[in-house]
């Protein structure tokens, strides 16, 4: 499963990463999982729907060589092969960056559409990075979904925020609404997890959370130095130098492509202390 | 952590201030571009495509437009596949 083969038809998997409230890392993991799944041969392409604040053109360090973005694209101002920004460092990586000029209306549902059809075609993953809110550019990110990774910390305004964009995931998207036999496959991502403040008592467990959102875990990232480094320069996390963030992407990863990783929690300041906390995978 | 404001531990160039200059890079195009940055260049690939279609048969995705930005000079490269000797004839003028 770690090569493609030439003559195999792609996968054309949708995956959203979404979140309702800002901040909590959603850039951060489209970054680290498509560079993720493309580590691992799957041929993918990251979508910035955050339409007039471009930053996944940062992260993934593409920011110097944007021509045209996903809008051009939409209107007919280029075309799709010239939009999209092949990565550097892995073959099988490709961006699509976002307007930083235009606002959210320049996105429309057929366009997005065409351009996720297209891709389709061509693409093993499609991720998509939706921008905070529960409006129209978080909808229209999440609407093509076959699956949704709900980046949450544990903290509750976001686990509150998770909830309805859980919400609306069963109800506003292409599949809840033609009645598909499968809705969209929703995950919960648990990001800047940070054990010390656990152990005191100041932030929810991860039981809790899942809990409260009854949804299977997709894995959990540890709070990390790592990740601000790696956005310093350019670096999706997972490809940067080894860090406990990373390794619990990469986890994350193996389960979004199907295999059964033990769930840890990683631990940056303690490195080689791995609390065991479940049996399997969710 | 150093009271001096640098460390001895530090060997490769820090983090942030490849951050920072990242963004000054970055910042200094969005701004002097004001906000209009790359809006000429779908108008310039119509363009260019109408002018080598005088000569060759190429079709719109046969030519590509990368772009590199950096301190002092950005590059425009702009790569287009020609067809092969064969077919390429003189389009109709
Ligand atoms: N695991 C982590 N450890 C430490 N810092 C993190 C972690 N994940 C994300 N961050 C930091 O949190 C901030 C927000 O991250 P990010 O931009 O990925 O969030 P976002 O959900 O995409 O935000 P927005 O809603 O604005 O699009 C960044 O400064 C990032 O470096
Ligand atoms: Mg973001």
């Amino acid at each position: 499963m770690t090569t493609q083969l030439k003559d195999k038809p792609p996968l054309g998997k949708i995956i959203v990463i979404t979140s309702g409230k800002g901040g909590v890392g959603k850039t951060t993991s489209a970054a680290a999982i498509s560079a993720g799944l493309a580590k691992l041969g799957h041929k993918t392409v990251v979508i910035d729907f955050d339409v007039g604040l471009r930053n996944l053109d940062m992260i993934m360090g593409c920011e110097r060589r944007v021509v045209f973005d996903f809008i051009n694209v939409i209107q007919g101002d280029a075309r799709l092969k010239q939009a999209l920004i092949k990565d550097k460092r892995l073959e099988t990586l490709f961006v699509l960056p976002t307007s930083q000029t235009r606002d959210k209306d320049a996105l429309t549902k057929e366009g997005v559409e065409a351009v996720l059809n297209e891709l389709k075609e061509e693409f093993d993953y499609i991720i998509c990075d939706s921008p905070a809110g529960i409006e129209r550019g978080a909808q229209l990110a999440m609407y093509f979904a076959d699956e949704a990774v709900v980046v949450t910390n544990p903290e509750v305004s976001s686990v509150r925020d998770s909830d309805r964009v859980l919400g609306l995931l069963a109800s506003k998207t292409h599949r809840a609404e033609k009645g598909a036999s499968e809705p969209v496959r929703p995950r919960v991502l648990i990001t800047r997890h940070d054990q010390g403040r656990i152990d005191k008592g100041e932030m929810m467990t991860v039981e809790d959370v899942l809990e409260i959102l009854a949804v299977p875990l997709l894995g959990i990232v540890p709070e990390s130095q790592a990740v601000l480094r790696a956005s310093n320069v350019g670096v999706p996390v997972i490809l940067d130098e080894p860090s406990a963030a990373g390794k619990a992407y990469e986890d994350a990863v193996a389960r979004l492509t199907g295999e059964d990783v033990e769930m840890k929690i990683e631990s940056e300041k303690r490195p080689g202390f791995i609390q065991r906390i479940f049996g399997r995978s969710a | 952590m150093s009271l001096f404001g640098f460390s001895l531990k530090a060997r490769r160039p820090k983090s942030a201030q490849t951050a920072k200059d990242r963004l000054q890079l970055l910042l200094a195009h969005e701004r002097s571009a004001g906000s209009e940055t790359p809006d000429y260049l779908p108008q310039l690939q119509y363009d260019l495509i109408a002018v080598i279609r005088k000569y060759m048969n190429v079709s719109d995705d046969d030519v590509e437009i990368k772009m590199e930005r950096d301190d002092d000079v950005s590059s425009l490269e702009i790569n287009i596949e020609m067809p092969a000797t064969s077919k390429a004839r003189p389009a109709k003028r």
